[in-house]
């Protein structure tokens, strides 16, 4: 049993359109990507996110294999596009309501 | 890059016994496409913060935003949106988000539409706007439900599929009316036969992630490509 079966209830990548918002100029989920294990063509919005702890994790829809992960902490964001790449830190504005 | 608005709590409207529509008003909201989500976020007194999705239930209506919810049993967030939040208090939004999971009535060809029980909330946002559009294409939804209780814009439904090339079924799954020609239980393929033809009919499918699953699979079984088939989960 691999990590994807363990968890069989996902989001689609539609569900990263607001958490990744907040670092992207345009909307990410229509951006197009081919898996470099299997070679399945998908766009964000049809990969399988898992979650939310300890972060959305991102995977191929054909493969399973991870796409990208994002973590959301009160004063930054953390990402990681493909698996083992390192995770960029982003600053998030802090606005108080 | 984008910021979050605040939203003042207008109206709140039951659907079912768990499932409410909420209407807000958001100062400069820049409208939204059929289809796609808010975030909501909630921030209690000590600061702790909560962020969930929410479809928009109609087509942009200047400053008016709709969201459906189904309150979740022991849900942190929307148990209380659904019951508690005081009409004319405000939470925040932002948004529209996702572009993906989106129609407009400028699309020809027939549209299908997949709905499990609160999934019907982003799929009501299409039928509304192709009941506003002059076109005439078929637009067929299906709602899988659970008893004649759980049925969310009933009154609207009933008179859009009286007027229009709109056809509305409902699917029960636990309990039917008296007279029911399907049986009781879920989605099959047999629901899918007399639907628009697969080759140019485009299919939305939203819900639980069980039956969005389960859709998905029936559709491909039953011709449609998976190019045309767009799917958003609820979890
Ligand atoms: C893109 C998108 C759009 C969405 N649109 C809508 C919408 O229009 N309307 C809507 O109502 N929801 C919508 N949702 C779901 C919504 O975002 C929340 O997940 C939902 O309201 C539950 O949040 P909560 O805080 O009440 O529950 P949480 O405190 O987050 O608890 C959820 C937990 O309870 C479990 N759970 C959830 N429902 C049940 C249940 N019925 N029975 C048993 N366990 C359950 C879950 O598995 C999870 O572990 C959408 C989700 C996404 C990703
Ligand atoms: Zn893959």
């Amino acid at each position: 049993m691999n990590e994807h079966d363990e968890h069989p209830l996902h989001l689609d990548g539609n569900a990263l359109a607001g958490p990744l918002g907040e670092v992207f100029l345009v909307d990410p989920t229509t951006a197009w990507r081919r898996c470099p294990s299997c070679l399945r063509p998908s766009t964000l919005a049809e990969l399988h996110v898992y979650g939310p702890e300890p972060g959305l994790t991102a995977r191929c829809p054909g493969c399973a294999a991870v796409a990208l992960r994002v973590v959301t902490q009160p004063g930054h964001l953390w990402l990681q596009l493909g698996g083992g790449a390192g995770a960029f830190r982003f600053s998030r504005p802090r606005i108080m309501p | 890059m984008r910021g979050w608005r605040r939203a003042r709590l207008t109206g709140r409207t039951k659907q079912t016994a768990t499932g409410r529509t909420l209407v807000f008003e958001v100062p400069r909201w820049p409208g939204h496409r059929p289809g796609q989500h808010v975030d909501v976020r909630l921030t209690a007194a000590d600061g702790y913060q909560a962020v969930r999705s929410y479809s928009l239930a109609a087509p942009a209506d200047g400053e008016r935003v709709e969201l459906g919810v189904q309150a979740a049993p022991g849900g942190e967030v929307s148990p209380y949106l659904a019951d508690d939040l005081p009409v004319g208090a405000e939470v925040e939004v932002t948004g529209p988000l996702g572009g993906w999971f989106v129609w407009t009535p400028q699309e020809a060809g027939p549209l299908l539409l997949l709905a499990g029980g609160s999934g019907i909330v982003p799929l009501m946002a299409m039928v509304r706007a192709r009941l506003a559009s002059p076109s005439d294409e078929p637009c067929t939804l299906l709602h899988s439900v659970r008893s004649p209780d759980d049925v969310w814009y009933a009154a609207e439904l009933d008179a859009a599929a009286a007027a229009r090339h709109v056809r509305v079924r409902h699917l029960w799954t636990r309990a039917a009316p008296e007279g029911a020609a399907r049986p009781v239980g879920r989605l099959t393929g047999a629901d899918l036969r007399d639907l628009p033809p697969p080759a140019d009919c485009r299919c939305f499918v939203c819900g639980p992630t069980g039956f969005v699953e389960h859709a998905g699979d029936l559709l491909l079984a039953a011709g449609y490509a998976p190019g045309r088939i767009r799917t958003e989960r609820f979890g």
